[in-house]
């Protein structure tokens, strides 16, 4: 398994709090150890450069944590240091998104930008207990458009504690009122074990029947504005001059394609295994530093599962997914009941879910897998 | 031995009020086994039965105490076993009648004395657990005495856990209980009051000898079935199984007979030597009936085999269970069991699953009901999806049902028992404090959730015992249950018509709550005939998809979206609609669930 990943995720920690229903490997604080940090990845990075096709990768992702809490020169070093790629992205809170960082990112190589909005009530963000205020926001939209970036995601939050139908709606306006090339919106998950889920679970189940429809207003409002659905929970702007402005990155997992994972509680998935990184940095940090790999958690994927997978990944997107040599992980009674249903859509070479198929997409996955 | 030295007992208490706990000391304090051989509870050796504190199966065990030779038949303490009871209790001369001085004579205290007496046993009355400081000996024994007609100053006052008053127990036993009083020179007669199949040596019949001297490998057979066998080896427990050449009048004993169906012999039955039969039979053999029945299907239907033998297997060691193959709709292939009541069929159950290992779904009980046919004959019907929709006459088993409660709760009993269409008998105070009250109620309104409710009204201070009462007339309806427009044959039930609408409303109510939501709307309805007496739906999921997913998510989401796969794997398919296993046990709750 020698050089075939075309797309590269670095895991970078730290935040400045944690968010009460955040469940991702974060760090807070510790700005001593940044440079440490990015040290040991770049470390990592030359113990697995052989697992990378070439050096001009499709796509480079740096996700959190909150990347742009990293200490600026040594997110720039990273940035400088890792290999060039169609697409480098950097997730970020709007709140750590000044000018400067905003040029350093450009400078640096990123290309797109991801930024947590989450919700544009103020109320609701305290919920989350987010630390941006929704000016941060169209702030960091700003900053991010002078400096040169023209593809930014905004990342939205739906179902939380309090959030009406109404809310929903003026959050979907004020991001679309940003004008970004793509959005994410996601239902918010109560994480088993999270203090988000010990202070607001109760409430999420009452409320669930309330908020069943948001989803439904969601994909509504937003393709209304000339958003494709291209993927559940993701949606992007329809160029007129026929840019593609999907996460490229993230389609990468979704067409299967294999990835190296960098950082602490990074995953990897390579041909017949994926492993995941320790997620304590104080491992990661010493294996490292001795030049030996991270400990890890290895999964062996056999051709069953990685079938299944893309079963399951594939059907998240519009596109008909292809079915060569994916017909055995097919159930086919239960495809026959869900094109009965009006679910899904058998093409014999592909295979699609329908709009309400889609809405229903955990089901009828679960109901067409073998 | 010299029968004169013999003492053939057993003990009657409620479940919880020190049985086996006091049978534990009695083998300690004359060295039947040995400290390091005292497990709890020695007598009850089913697993089952050590989990559940009761005891299920007979057991007897043999002691000595001072010259004389005790034999202890620890009988099963409930209602579901009462034949087994009368039996045990028929092989003994005296019984010991244990009483929780915390707690009182309890409903089935009560039925079991009275079994006792009605067989002409010596009782001897025993106020246990007088170490806890709620206990009230002197209370408790004024209740026994009145009970029996003794003095209370005759009845013992122990502690089974500390050990205080056990040897004036057994004392008690050789001074009180009388000799067995059996002919020695008479052909040979002997009362099977139980048996076990052993896979080795085929079915093991317990004996209590009457007349006459058995040897081991003479001829033997029974008197009512007539089936025939050699004694291949007799013995007795003293606690371990141990040989011995004969079994004399009044000895208590097992007989292993190579006998490879146990069926072939029933408890109650009597044995005899071939060459030299006894005339008559001992009295009191009943071919005992199941009255409950309920459905057994594996929950995944490639089980069925395994089902199949595993009812077999168990019917070896016990003959009370009854079962046909069953062919439903909506569960595949199955059985429809009988049972002698609802502990029977949770045993049974019980045992399928934990010794068998197998995932079953048991369909909600329900009664025998004869039903009359239009050319006039009468049939047995044992499940609701074979009653005819229209009938001319059914009848239904009925229940004399005892309850002793607080006399604070005599009303909520009884308008539960109204509630259940129950006739009053009588009421009389046991205690200035508590009632015993009699009520007639069809088997059928107690089958489901009668013990629950009542325990719940009286505040857990009710007890109950039941005999069956005969068949009597009742006016009856079939109520079948439509999920997706389907018939479910497994949910159909048989209810008073008076009560099908809100049994039938409460029914639907409680399927909505049970069958998840799925990709379309499922109409649930249920309809006496071709009307529909209630209607609810379950409305269509508008989303199930799984939020985010991204390279570190994707092992996690599989293994839910397998979980989920095989979810819908376990549930039953009704037409295009996934039933929940608990869907099918909704029946159970529809009583008067609203109360409780």
């Amino acid at each position: 398994m020698s050089g075939r990943a075309r797309h590269l995720y670095v895991h970078l920690p730290f935040c400045s709090h944690r968010c009460g229903y955040c469940d991702f490997v974060t760090v807070v604080g510790r700005r001593g150890q940044h440079a440490g940090y990015v040290d040991a990845l770049l470390r990592e990075l030359e113990l697995q450069r052989g697992l990378l096709l070439s050096d001009e990768l499709e796509t480079v992702f740096l996700g959190g944590g909150t990347p742009t809490f990293t200490a600026l020169p040594d997110l720039v070093r990273l940035l400088g240091s890792l290999p060039a790629a169609e697409e480098v992205t950097v997730e970020a809170n709007p709140e750590t998104v000044t000018p400067e960082v905003a040029r350093a990112l450009h400078a640096a190589g990123a290309s797109r930008v991801s930024l947590g909005a989450q919700t544009f009530r103020p109320r609701l963000l305290d919920v989350l207990e987010r630390v941006a205020q929704p000016d941060d926001v169209r702030r960091a939209v700003h900053h991010l458009g002078d400096a040169g970036f023209d593809n930014i995601s905004l990342d939205l939050v739906y179902g939380i504690p309090g959030q009406g139908a109404s809310d929903l709606e003026a959050d979907l306006d004020d991001a679309l009122a940003l004008g970004p090339e793509h959005l994410s919106c996601y239902e918010l998950e109560a994480k088993p074990g999270t203090r988000f889920t010990h202070a607001w679970g109760a409430e999420l189940v009452r409320q669930a029947d309330a908020t069943e429809d948001y989803f439904e207003r969601v994909v509504t409002r937003l393709t209304g504005a000339g958003y494709r659905w291209y993927e559940t929970a993701n949606f992007c702007r329809v160029d007129a001059e026929g840019r593609d402005f999907r996460a490229r990155h993230n389609l990468a997992y979704w067409l299967g394609r294999d990835y190296l994972g960098l950082g602490i509680g990074a995953v990897s998935t390579i041909e017949s295994l994926r492993w995941r990184n320790t997620p304590r940095l104080r491992h990661y940090l010493e294996a490292l530093a001795a030049g030996r790999l991270p400990e890890r958690e290895l999964e062996p994927l056999d051709a069953d599962v990685r079938a299944r997978e893309r079963l399951m990944l594939g059907l998240r997107l519009d596109e008909p997914l292809s079915l060569g040599g994916l017909r055995s992980a097919l159930d086919a009674r239960g495809l026959a009941r869900a094109e009965r249903l009006g679910l899904a859509v058998d093409g014999g070479r592909t295979l699609a879910l329908t709009r309400r198929g889609r809405f229903l997409g955990g089901a009828v996955t679960a109901e067409i897998l073998a | 031995m010299d029968q004169a030295r013999i003492r053939n007992f057993s003990i009657i208490a409620h479940i919880d009020h020190g049985k086996s706990t006091l049978a534990d000391r009695i083998l300690e304090l004359t060295e039947a086994v040995s400290a390091r051989e005292m497990r709890e509870q020695v007598l009850d050796s089913m697993e089952l039965e050590r989990e559940r504190g009761i005891t299920i199966k007979a057991q007897a065990v043999r002691v000595t105490w001072k010259g004389h030779e005790l034999n202890l038949i620890d009988t099963p303490g409930h209602v579901d076993f009462t034949y087994e009871v009368s039996r045990a209790l028929q092989a003994c001369e005296g019984a010991l009648l244990v009483v929780d001085a915390a707690q009182g004579i309890e409903a089935q205290t009560l039925a079991n004395a009275y079994l006792a007496i009605e067989n002409g046993l010596e009782i001897v009355p025993v106020a246990n657990k007088i170490d806890l400081p709620a206990a009230d000996p002197d209370g408790t024994a004024i209740e026994v005495a009145d009970l029996l007609g003794d003095d209370p100053a005759r009845v013992l006052r122990i502690s089974a856990k500390t050990g205080e008053g056990v040897a004036s127990v057994l004392d008690a036993i050789v001074e009180r209980v009388p000799p067995p009083v059996g002919d020695p020179g008479a052909p040979p007669r002997a009362l099977v009051f139980d048996s076990s199949y052993d896979q080795y040596r085929g079915v093991v019949a317990f004996v209590r000898v009457v007349d006459g001297v058995f040897s081991t490998r003479e001829g033997l057979r029974t008197m009512v079935t007539d089936t025939r066998f050699d004694a291949e080896e007799l013995g007795v427990f003293s606690p371990a199984m141990t040989a011995v050449e004969r079994l004399t009048a009044g000895e208590v004993g097992y007989v292993v007979t190579g006998l490879k169906d146990v069926t072939r012999l029933r408890v109650g039955d009597t044995l005899t030597a071939v060459r030299r039969p006894a005339e008559e039979a001992l009295p009191g053999y009943k071919d005992v009936k199941p009255m409950v029945f309920a459905g057994l299907f594996p929950t995944d239907s490639d089980d069925y085999p395994e089902l199949r033998d595993a009812l077999e297997r168990l019917k070896l060691n016990d003959a009370a269970l009854v079962y046909e193959p069953e062919t439903s709709q909506a569960l595949g292939f199955g059985f429809r069991c009988g049972f002698l009541g609802l502990l029977h069929m949770e045993i049974v159950r019980e045992r399928l699953e934990r010794e068998f290992d197998l995932d079953l779904l048991v369909t909600a009980p329900n009664v025998a009901y004869r039903v009359k046919e239009k050319n006039g004959d009468w049939v047995e019907v044992h499940n609701p999806a074979e009653f005819p929709r229209e009938v001319e006459e059914v009848e239904e088993p009925y229940v004399a049902a005892s309850i002793i409660v607080p006399k604070e709760h005599v009303g909520a009993v009884m308008e539960l028992n109204n509630e259940r269409r129950g006739t009053f008998g009588r009421l009389e105070y046991l205690s200035p404090e508590r009632v015993h009250l009699t009520h007639e109620l069809p088997l059928a309104e107690i089958v489901l959730d009668y013990y629950d409710q009542l325990k719940s009204r009286t505040r857990g201070y009710a007890s109950f015992d039941y005999d069956l009462a005969g068949f009597k007339p009742g006016d009856l309806v079939r109520v079948d249950v439509l999920v997706g427009g389907e018939p479910v044959d497994a949910l159909s039930l048989i209810v008073h018509r008076g009560l099908a609408y809100e049994r039938g409303r409460s029914l639907v109510d409680k399927l909505r709550e049970e069958i998840p939501r799925q990709m379309f709307d499922i109409a649930i309805q249920a309809a006496i005939g071709s009307r529909v007496i209630a209607r609810e739906t379950v409305k269509a999921k508008r989303k199930d998809v799984l939020a985010k997913c991204y390279g570190g998510d994707i092992t996690r989401k599989r293994k839910l979206l397998e979980k989920q796969k095989a979810g819908k794997k376990r549930m039953k398919q009704v037409g295009a609609v996934e039933v929940p296993q608990e869907a099918f046990l909704a029946v159970l709750n529809i009583g008067q669930g609203q109360r409780s």
